[in-house]
Formats: C-alpha cells, sequence, structure tokens
C-alpha cells in the first residue's frame, strides 16, 4: 500500500473530530455532499470551503498531508477544469490564440465543478481519515436498522463489511506471497508491454480466489461451530452512544446551513 | 459421567463415497481428557465435526451429556461443544480480539455487561490480556489460537474440541498452545478432546483413541500405547526419540517398570536401573 495515499485510510486520534459519533459525522458528510451542489454563487461556495478547511482544522490533520494524499484525484480534478475552460462558450472571450478561444463563462464554470470536486473529496476522506472502518460500519448498521421493517438485510450487509474489511490484510499478505512464489517460477509481473503485464496478473488472481474461497469455507464452519444463526437476538458488544458534543456539532452544523441558504441567489 | 458418546456410528460425505466412519462406538468421562491420533484421511476430524453437530451421522446415534444431537437442539450442543479449528486465520471473524471473543458471546444473546466480564476472565486465562484491541494481523499464530481458545472458553463449554489447533504452528506457538490448554485443565473441569499428530500433546491426555481407516483400532492410555505400537507412521506420527531408545534398550535385554513417555522419565528410569535390581 502507498502510505501517502490518504484516501480510505484512518489515523487514530483523540481530536474533536474522531471523538464524534460516527453516526453524527457520517449524516453531516452526506448531507454535506447534498448541499454541494445547491451553492451557486462565490459567498455560498466561500462558506463551503470555509467549512471544509475549518472541520480540517478541528480534526488536528494538515491541509498539505490531505491535499497531497488525494493525488491521484488531482489528476481528475485538474481534467474536468480544462475540459469546462475549453469547451464552453458562455460570456466573453477573454484569451484568444488562433482556433482556440476561452470564454468567461468556461472558465467559471472550470473553477466551479473543480471546486466542488476537491471539496467533496477532501470532507469525505475527512470521515474515513478520524473514524475507524469498524466505526463507519457500525454507525450503518445502526442508521439503516429502521429499513429491516422492510426485510432489507442490514445485520448481513454489516457482518459482510466488517469481515471484508478483517480480511483485506490476510489477502494483501497472500497475494505478496503468491506473487513472491510466481515470481519465482519465472513470472514477470514487472516490465513487458502494458498487455503482457495484464496477462501475468492472471496467475496471482487464480490462486488468490481459490484461497479466499477455502477460507471463505473454514470462516463459515468456525462460525457456524461458535453459534452463528443469523441477526436475531444477537446482542452487541460495541455501543454507540451520543454525546454531548454531538449535540454542539449537530447545531453549529445547523446554523451554518442555515447561512448557507440565505447566502444562495 | 458420560459426556459423550458413539453408538455405532457410520458416517459417508455422499452415497458414492466409501465410509469415512465405520461402526465407531466408544463413550468418554466428563472431566477426561482425551488425544485422537490416526493417519491423514483416518475420520479424525469427522468424529470432532460430528460431536457439534457440523456433519450429522448416516447411522448411530451420538450423545452429548445425556441428549441424542438432532437438528432441534443443535444449539445447545454447540454451546456445550465448543471447537478449534487448525487454520489460526480462518477463524478469527471480529476485527480486533475483543470483538473476535464478542462474536461467540453476541450470537447468543449475552447481555454487554456479562459479555465485558467474560472477555477479561478468558483472556486472562490464556494470557492475552494486553491483547484485547489488538488487530488479527498484528498476532502470532500462537497467539491467534490463543484467541480461538479464549472465545470458546467465553460460551463456558463443558468439552473443548482442538480439532488439529497445533498443527500449523511453529514450536514456539505449539508450546503456547500446549501451556495454555495445560492452564485450563487445572482451573476449569472441563472434558478436552485433542486431535492430534504431536506426541507431547498425546502423553498430555489420559487416554488415547487411534482411528485407522474410520474404524477405532486402540482405545488405551498414553503409555500403552507408547509401549505396543510398532508401526508409528501408519498411526500419522513419528516415533518420539525416547521410546526408539527405550525399545533398543529393551531389545539389549533391558526391562522397564513402565515404559517412559518422555526424556525425564527415561532418565529416571536408566538412573536408577542397577539400583532397583
Amino acid at each position: 500500500m502507498k502510505s501517502w495515499l490518504v484516501i480510505g485510510q484512518y489515523v487514530p486520534g483523540h481530536s474533536v473530530l474522531h471523538r464524534l459519533d460516527p453516526r453524527t459525522k457520517l449524516l453531516m458528510i452526506f448531507t454535506y455532499v447534498i448541499i454541494v451542489f445547491f451553492a451557486n454563487n462565490t459567498l455560498s461556495y466561500g462558506l463551503l470551503a470555509i467549512f471544509a478547511i475549518w472541520t480540517i482544522f478541528l480534526s488536528k490533520l494538515s491541509l498539505t498531508y490531505i491535499l497531497k494524499g488525494i493525488t491521484p484525484i488531482w489528476f481528475f480534478i485538474i481534467f474536468s477544469f480544462l475540459i469546462h475552460l475549453f469547451f464552453t462558450n458562455d460570456g466573453d472571450i477573454i484569451w484568444q490564440l488562433s482556433g482556440l478561444k476561452i470564454y468567461s463563462g468556461g472558465l467559471v464554470k472550470g473553477l466551479t465543478i473543480s471546486l466542488r470536486f476537491l471539496l467533496l473529496i477532501m470532507v469525505t476522506s475527512l470521515l474515513t481519515l478520524t473514524t475507524s472502518p469498524m466505526e463507519i460500519t457500525d454507525a450503518l448498521e445502526n442508521l439503516l436498522s429502521p429499513l429491516q421493517k422492510w426485510k432489507f438485510p442490514v445485520h448481513e450487509l454489516a457482518l459482510m463489511l466488517s469481515i471484508s474489511l478483517r480480511f483485506i490484510p490476510t489477502l494483501m499478505d497472500e497475494l505478496d506471497k503468491i506473487s513472491k512464489a510466481q515470481a519465482s517460477r519465472g513470472v514477470d509481473l514487472r516490465t513487458g508491454s502494458l498487455k503482457s503485464r495484464m496477462y501475468a496478473v492472471i496467475p496471482l488472481l487464480v490462486p488468490l480466489f481459490i484461497s479466499a474461497f477455502r477460507r471463505a469455507e473454514d470462516l463459515a464452519m468456525a462460525m457456524e461451530a461458535r453459534g452463528y444463526r443469523g441477526g436475531e437476538g444477537r446482542t452487541k458488544l460495541r455501543q454507540l452512544s451520543y454525546s454531548w458534543l454531538d449535540f454542539q456539532a449537530v447545531v453549529i452544523y445547523i446554523f451554518i446551513m442555515i447561512i448557507f441558504f440565505m447566502l444562495r441567489n | 459421567m458420560t459426556i459423550i458418546e458413539f453408538r455405532d456410528v457410520y458416517f459417508r460425505y455422499n452415497e458414492e463415497q466409501n465410509w469415512v466412519l465405520r461402526n465407531i462406538s466408544f463413550s468418554v468421562n466428563a472431566g477426561d481428557s482425551i488425544a485422537i491420533i490416526g493417519h491423514n484421511g483416518s475420520g479424525k476430524s469427522t468424529v470432532a465435526k460430528l460431536i457439534n453437530g457440523l456433519l450429522v451421522p448416516q447411522a448411530g446415534d451420538i450423545l452429548i451429556d445425556g441428549e441424542r444431537v438432532t437438528e432441534q437442539n443443535i444449539w445447545e450442543v454447540r454451546q456445550k461443544a465448543g471447537m478449534v479449528f487448525q487454520n489460526p486465520e480462518n477463524q478469527f471473524v471480529g476485527t480486533t480480539v475483543r470483538d473476535d471473543i464478542a462474536f461467540g458471546l453476541e450470537n447468543r444473546g449475552i447481555p454487554r455487561e456479562e459479555m465485558i466480564k467474560r472477555i477479561e476472565r478468558s483472556l486472562n486465562e490464556v494470557g492475552m490480556q494486553d491483547f484485547a484491541l489488538h488487530e488479527a494481523h498484528y498476532l502470532s499464530g500462537g497467539q491467534k489460537q490463543r484467541v480461538a481458545i479464549a472465545s470458546v472458553m467465553a460460551i463456558q463449554p463443558e468439552v473443548l474440541i482442538l480439532d488439529e489447533a497445533t498443527s500449523m504452528l511453529d514450536p514456539v506457538g505449539r508450546n503456547e498452545i500446549i501451556k495454555t490448554i495445560q492452564h485450563l485443565k487445572d482451573e476449569r473441569n472441563i472434558t478436552f478432546l485433542t486431535i492430534t499428530h504431536d506426541l507431547s500433546e498425546v502423553t498430555l491426555a489420559d487416554r488415547t483413541l487411534v482411528l485407522k481407516e474410520g474404524k477405532l483400532v486402540t482405545d488405551t492410555t498414553p503409555r500403552e500405547l507408547f509401549a505396543q505400537v510398532n508401526d508409528w507412521e501408519s498411526l500419522g506420527l513419528t516415533e518420539p526419540f525416547t521410546t526408539k531408545i527405550a525399545n533398543e534398550l529393551e531389545k539389549y535385554g533391558y526391562k522397564f517398570s513402565s515404559h517412559p513417555l518422555n526424556h525425564e522419565e527415561l532418565m529416571n528410569e536408566l538412573w536408577t536401573y542397577n539400583l532397583k535390581k
């Protein structure tokens, strides 16, 4: 794993953001993601950007660490900026070079789209940076539990999520072992054309899948032996509880949202 | 009191195949510790899986604590007989040690306060109390197996089945498990059923059952077994060094009062040999 890549990573800590209940964080970020699309002027975008930077400040993580950590996303952000810049024919021409014309509308659109994208990525990676995967799973199970009335398999979904999270490092180790074993048999993963390297992945994936299925079989047997029979009648060790901090956070958040809708036009 | 009883049990995985177990009958007293040995494919793991209802016999009865194992009481049976499997990685369900032990308790609807108490107690019993919040992949194989034992002990079973629980561990891990099991034997009055290829585990048992091609061929104490056996490999075991020496010495006319099980016993036999004459 590339350690500078922050997407999906968790950095343990004790900041305000770490201490918030995962359900509060999940709901706030979910609404934030929707609200970003309602911003329609400089002031409202400004407020959302300030909010994002402020929460990063609260998380005690450095802004540069996050901006650097989303490097692969920067490509998309810049790409979408350029697309909108060159292909929008709105407003006045602000710059011209032989056939190439850049309109003011394109500049504005490019900027807003990429800012929107950047804000979304920053805020959502802030969620995973300050919340452990288990907490996210618990929060999801808890928030989705009303859906159980309509036979939606909430518990099963959460269990599947937590088991897959638990087996990621195991399968990574396994993949490492397999690639070494195959390399020692002459499989070349590092050189050659893109096509030949893609073919070289097959001898890695086949043994990985076989072993994953074997593991799944063992795990199912072990779970059954330990008395697992679905979500019914189960108690939970990990419990979530809202605190005074969550209340404060929600009040501040709602206040900011009200200001946001007043700033919009 | 009899805790496990097999009455003329037959088992096969499907109709085209040969019987995996043929006419198996034995009973185990509560508090005993039993070692089941046999070559690969002799059916020893099948016996373990039959006990807690992971497999169902085609003929014959299995009684746990005087009750016949059926579809209806399978969950009570699993409460009474806990099982630790071979692969330490593939039986770790929770993300952390604490969550993993909680899994079995959660399944049985144990209240949270009780859960916390039991987790702490069973972690202490296996000496893993400092690892409660560790994630699975930061633990060694031996530590993972100790967690697996703890999560079975938290259920408070009457029988603990170890299905080749040490076979994938290094010598250090194996010793950890053997020590843990010995400690548990002193602490709790439960029945142990160990399926193994490891001789040091066999010597710890009160009784050894030997399976061969699905049949129960020997039912005796480890000491008797060690003195009798000629063909160790057919049992899936390697002949222990002390037994080799003892047998060689017997060829030269030495006679031991009881067959030595380990180095210490052999040493004692030898240095007192001339005194006893």
